[in-house]
């Protein structure tokens, strides 16, 4: 027994020293793969005149793409929280998507210890769950509330959207859907329910629907006093 | 003669012949990204590297675990975990590396198998 493990050893490292240039290869498939363009800011722009008062099928198209539970208790993971405001002045309501603003200077990527929290160069804001350490500093640092920690084990996770126990988490914008060249789960299923309340596109390209909008109406970033220019522009609030 | 006989018997690689090797059930197989014996070795190193680049830079490439996945999930249970038969807990329970990659991952294929949910 022993002799044979030994000679497994053995064996295994003169392959592994035969083989060494894997790094090489990694090199020869990045040159063939295409990277997250810093050309590119991905954004949405949200309108609320739009958005119905009651409607939640953005946070159901949202928790079956990504395969969260759909719970809204202090345990549960929430990527899109569902907000009604009211001015208590006037009485005016307003209905609205709340979620990851993806911000250009995220207070949750200042934070993080262990650089788990990043922003992609195409301006996903992402957490890297192979370094989370599952510290929640950065949902104490997001003015938005955007962010959930994984309490319980996860069973039966989406291929394209790893989850786990003990680490942070939030909206991705779709990130596996927008790698494909495709719109967000959330503003397909806008549009499907017929209100079209949320707009996804490129906010650096000055010829995309979502920045010729944002150019020709009055629209707003929540807590834009905070100056961490959100990518996600609310019109009507 | 016993010498020659001890050296013809190391030199055609039986040297296993001792120990019980996995038996593995490799789902549906078939070509590999890599030769098999590289991928045998590396597969670890691969992978870490391609995550770093798929999650930073969102390129999904050629060493992706869900790719690994859907050609070796077993077609008893669906899976590359479950059983000592099972492609990668078969070896990781013979090597006694703790394999840790499936507490977050699906150790389904993208295709099949596929429940809504989880938590």
């Amino acid at each position: 027994m022993n002799s044979g493990r030994r000679q497994f050893i053995g064996r295994g490292g003169a392959m592994l020293a035969g083989l060494a240039i894997a790094p090489g290869m990694l090199l020869y498939d990045l040159a063939h793969g295409r990277p997250a363009s810093g050309a590119v800011r991905w954004g949405m722009l949200i309108d609320t005149s739009r958005c119905e008062s009651g409607c939640d099928d953005c946070v159901k198209a949202c928790n079956k793409e990504n395969g969260l539970s759909g719970g809204t208790g202090p345990a549960d993971v929430q990527w899109i929280r569902k907000l009604e405001l009211k001015d208590s002045r006037t009485g005016r309501g307003v209905s609205l998507p709340m979620m990851c603003q993806h911000c250009e200077e995220p207070p949750c990527v200042d934070v993080c210890p262990t650089a788990a929290s990043f922003k992609r160069a195409d301006g996903i804001v992402l957490v890297d769950r192979h370094l989370c350490i599952g510290c929640r500093y950065c949902m104490m640092a997001c003015p938005y509330k955007a962010r959930s920690f994984v309490h319980e084990p996860v069973h039966d996770q989406k291929p394209d959207v790893p989850r786990g126990k003990g680490t942070v988490e939030s909206c991705t914008l779709c990130v596996q859907r927008v790698d494909r060249g495709e719109t967000t789960a959330c503003a397909e299923a806008c549009a499907k329910a017929g209100h079209k309340a949320i707009l996804f596109g490129n906010l650096n390209d000055p010829g995309s629907e979502i920045s010729r909008r944002i150019k020709a109406v009055a629209s707003t970033q929540i807590r834009a006093d905070l100056g961490l220019n959100p990518g996600l522009h609310y019109e009507g609030l | 003669m016993k010498l020659i006989l001890a050296l013809v018997f190391l030199a055609s690689g039986v040297a296993f012949a001792d120990v019980s090797v996995p038996q593995l059930d490799i789902g549906k197989g078939g070509h590999c990204v890599d030769d098999p014996k590289f991928m045998r070795l590396n597969h670890g190193d691969l992978l870490k590297h391609q995550r770093t680049i798929t999650v930073h830079q969102g390129i999904r490439g050629k060493y992706s675990l869900a790719a690994c996945v859907d050609c070796h999930a077993s077609r008893k249970n669906n899976s590359v975990i479950g059983t000592d038969r099972n492609f990668c807990q078969g070896c990781h329970v013979y090597a006694a590396v703790k394999l840790d990659c499936f507490e977050c991952h699906s150790s389904r294929p993208t295709t099949v198998g596929m429940t809504e949910g989880g938590k």
